[in-house]
């Protein structure tokens, strides 16, 4: 296909998914037959799909872009949560009352700034975070890598399970985790200033804040993505995921642009923590397993490792079977053969086949970036002239 | 010319630049030492304080890590071999306990016999846990990465993600999602008691089982033709090929002996600790893979000695009285040792300095 008709076309399908997506809560509550909401999820699950695909895109900085492998992607995604937890709750209601443009009434104990300083917050300090993380660890390639980062991704939930007694200090309420979080919006500032508002229209309960927020953050994280794959140091990345050594010798600081990529992966999943924990109101340490980790992993490899695109339909794919589909296909299932299977619990066994089955198939993913498809296809031959002892 | 300024100041600046990683490691030696220090400080000071909870600690670890260094040296095999880290591994140490449970408990009653009968159930249990494991292993490598052998390096450690997610789950799907437990199989009578502090049959034939087998593995690795067969390839897998070695059935038998291994884990697990579930490998891989690494992965004695140091900590961490951080910090603990090994010795305890391989 020439490369301008394949611009244009794409440009096109590109505007007709935006649009669709950005109406999704109408089309869903006043224009789809039941039988197709059966297997569509509503609002708030499709919120908790979009946040889920900001972290499927922010973990593709680190894996798709410097080629990073992370198996603790979960504690940026616990650190957002837990930001959350500490800037818009009652957590340290004995510090008197802080209230800075949230949704809660003035002289609430604790702390509640306003919920968008919130996910910037929660973003920062997951980035800080992914540097004090990063910055003894990245020196480490490949594997080691990996199991060093597994092993964050397994510490901090611990830390937060066991941060109700730091030297009597109660960080973060334990294994109980954190309750009462103040939700999303602009509170009343919207209604105060437009009178002629409908009372109920777009108020902080309302799941189309989130889903709108989210699919903005979804925007902002691809745009980001784009723009930094073609600058400076998304080439300096790509050229430390092809060859390090040869990178080094370029002149590319190593260390530098390694920790910019996880601290940047990290800035995304901590937002996107934060913006789960502000919807669901609470959280706890149970969410933080390996799981989440391997799960956010396993988008950016089915869509296509480094191509953004790709990372997003894989994000919102598998979020969609793993919160909607599934479920739908368990109760069609259900109602079609009589039977009586919770489906959900064979999920990580459907998983699991799947995981294997698509490597062995197409180990590319679904949109593989160009330069990884040409990677794939040229590499086993290279390999058997003989330098298969160092797969690298 | 600029060039050779910049090389004058560069080589009149170098012998101080020089210094500065010398200092550094030396900094990092002395912390070392200090932190040793202060964990034999630790230890003694434990001792002293009640010697009794001292000595069943230190038993406990011993035998918490008999189970640590033969999974651990499962990871060993395979990574040394493939440089894969076989995520799947800890499952197939589950399915061997499920199988030790079936076979012993369900199967043969070992639960209504004793004597010289208890001890026949649960050598046939062994044998069964330990050949299916082995059996199990060899099929995950051929079916899930024996294909993907060239493959870039991600591919095959996800698929071992996936392999991991699938056998725990069929497990879930076979025994359900909750424990299955037996009552104890072995007398708890005490053989020995130091300080009111009892050793019985239920932690002696763990030893048993597992130091014969470490030294039977040993013997096959180092003096057998198939032993020699897999060292080589894990050395250099095209120069084994071209020796005629089969490579494929080579990497197929590192699979098999550390299936094996895993399976014979599994059946002490089940014996020592009377229960098991789908999701028992989890961390115990993970722990297992960690003793792998901190003993100096692809080393097998390093891989047992691990192991063993793994279970000190667990247990000496939880078990102890004085100034211990208690259970709920063991799994922080040992990823903090393990970054910390991997940060400053990469290699090991007791692995080779490997070159910068990417």
């Amino acid at each position: 296909m020439p490369p301008a008709t394949r611009t244009r076309l794409e440009r096109a399908l590109l505007a007709v998914c935006f649009c669709t997506l950005a109406l999704y809560p109408w089309l869903y509550s006043n224009y789809l037959s039941t039988t197709l909401t059966q297997w569509l999820p509503d609002t708030s699950t499709a919120f908790v799909i979009l946040a889920f695909t900001v972290m499927g895109l922010g973990l593709n900085f680190v894996v798709g872009y410097a080629g990073l492998l992370d198996l603790g992607y979960v504690a940026f995604f616990a650190a957002g949560a837990y930001v959350a937890g500490w800037l818009a709750s009652e957590q340290f209601a004995n510090a008197g009352s802080v209230v800075f443009g949230g949704t809660v009434l003035p002289k609430t104990p604790g702390i509640h700034l306003s919920p968008w300083l919130v996910l910037l917050a929660a973003a920062l300090f997951s980035a800080l975070l992914g540097v004090v993380i990063g910055v003894p660890t990245l020196r480490l390639r490949g594997d080691y890598l990996a199991i060093v980062t597994l092993g964050f991704g397994e510490i901090i939930p611990q830390f937060v399970r066991n941060g109700d007694n730091l030297g009597g200090f109660n960080l973060t309420n334990g294994a109980f985790g954190m309750n009462g979080i103040d939700g999303l919006g602009f509170g009343n500032t919207v209604h105060h200033a437009i009178h002629t508002l409908p009372s109920n229209f777009l108020n902080e309960l309302d799941s189309r804040w989130y889903y709108w927020t989210a699919l903005a953050l979804v925007v902002v994280t691809i745009v980001t993505s784009l723009l930094l794959r073609d600058s400076r140091l998304g080439r300096a990345w790509i050229a430390i995921r092809e060859d390090e050594d040869a990178a080094a010798a370029m002149g590319v600081p190593l260390m530098r642009t390694k920790t910019l990529s996880y601290a940047i992966g990290a800035f995304f999943g901590g937002a996107a923590g934060a913006m789960i924990t502000l919807q669901a109101g609470a959280t706890s340490p149970d969410a933080f397993s390996l799981q989440v980790s391997i799960f956010v992993l396993c988008m950016v490899i089915l869509g296509g490792i480094g191509n953004v695109w790709g990372v997003t339909l894989g994000g919102i794919l598998l979020a969609y079977v793993n919160y909607k589909g599934l479920f739908a296909a368990g109760n069609t299932f259900n109602s079609t053969f009589g039977t009586n299977v919770d489906i959900s619990q064979y999920a990580y066994l459907i998983y699991g086949v799947a995981i294997v089955l698509f490597m062995l198939v197409r180990p590319e993913g679904l949109i593989p970036s160009a330069r990884r498809r040409a990677e794939l296809v040229e590499e086993p031959e290279e390999e058997n002239v003989g330098a298969e002892a160092s797969p690298a | 010319m600029g060039t050779g300024v910049g090389t004058a100041a560069a080589s009149s600046r170098r012998p101080i630049l020089a210094l500065v990683p010398r200092i550094r490691s030396r900094a990092v030696t002395a912390l070392g030492i200090l932190l040793l220090g202060l964990v034999a400080f630790w230890l003694v000071e434990n001792a002293v304080h009640d010697i009794g909870q001292f000595g069943l600690v230190t038993l406990n670890g011993i035998t918490n890590g008999s189970i640590y260094a033969l999974v651990a040296i499962g990871y060993t095999l395979v990574y040394g071999i493939l440089e894969l880290i076989n995520f799947a591994h800890g499952d197939v140490f589950s399915w061997g306990a499920m199988i030790a449970y079936s076979v012993a408990i369900s199967w043969l009653g070992a639960d209504n016999h004793s004597g010289i009968e208890l001890f026949g159930i649960l050598a046939v249990a062994l044998l069964c846990a330990g050949a299916f494991c082995a059996t199990l292993n060899v099929a995950v490598e051929r079916v899930a990465y024996r294909r993907l052998r060239n493959a870039p390096r991600l591919a095959p450690l996800i698929t071992a993600i996936g392999m991991s997610f699938v056998l725990s789950n069929a497990i879930a799907v076979v025994y359900g999602f909750n424990y299955v437990s037996s009552e104890p199989l072995l007398s708890r009578r005490a053989l020995f008691t130091i300080e009111g502090q009892s050793y019985g049959w239920d932690k002696l034939i763990v030893l048993l089982i597992t130091v014969p087998t470490l030294m039977s593995l040993m013997v096959v690795v180092k003096r057998t033709r198939w032993g020699k067969a897999m060292r080589a390839t894990a050395q250099n897998r095209d120069a084994a090929r071209l020796m005629g070695i089969d490579v494929d059935r080579a990497i197929a038998f590192a699979f098999g002996i550390g299936g094996a291994l895993a399976g014979i884990g599994g059946f002490v697990y089940l014996v020592y600790f009377t229960q098991g579930r789908f999701d028992l490998g989890f961390q115990i891989g993970l722990f297992a893979f960690t003793a792998a690494v901190l003993g100096g992965i692809g080393n097998i004695l390093g891989a047992a000695l691990g192991g063993y140091l793994i279970g000190f900590i667990e247990n000496y961490n939880s078990g102890l009285t004085w100034h211990a951080p208690g259970p709920s910090w063991t799994e922080s603990l040992i990823f903090i040792l393990l970054i910390l090994i991997l940060v400053f010795r990469p290699h090991g305890l007791l692995g080779e300095e490997l070159s910068t391989r990417s």
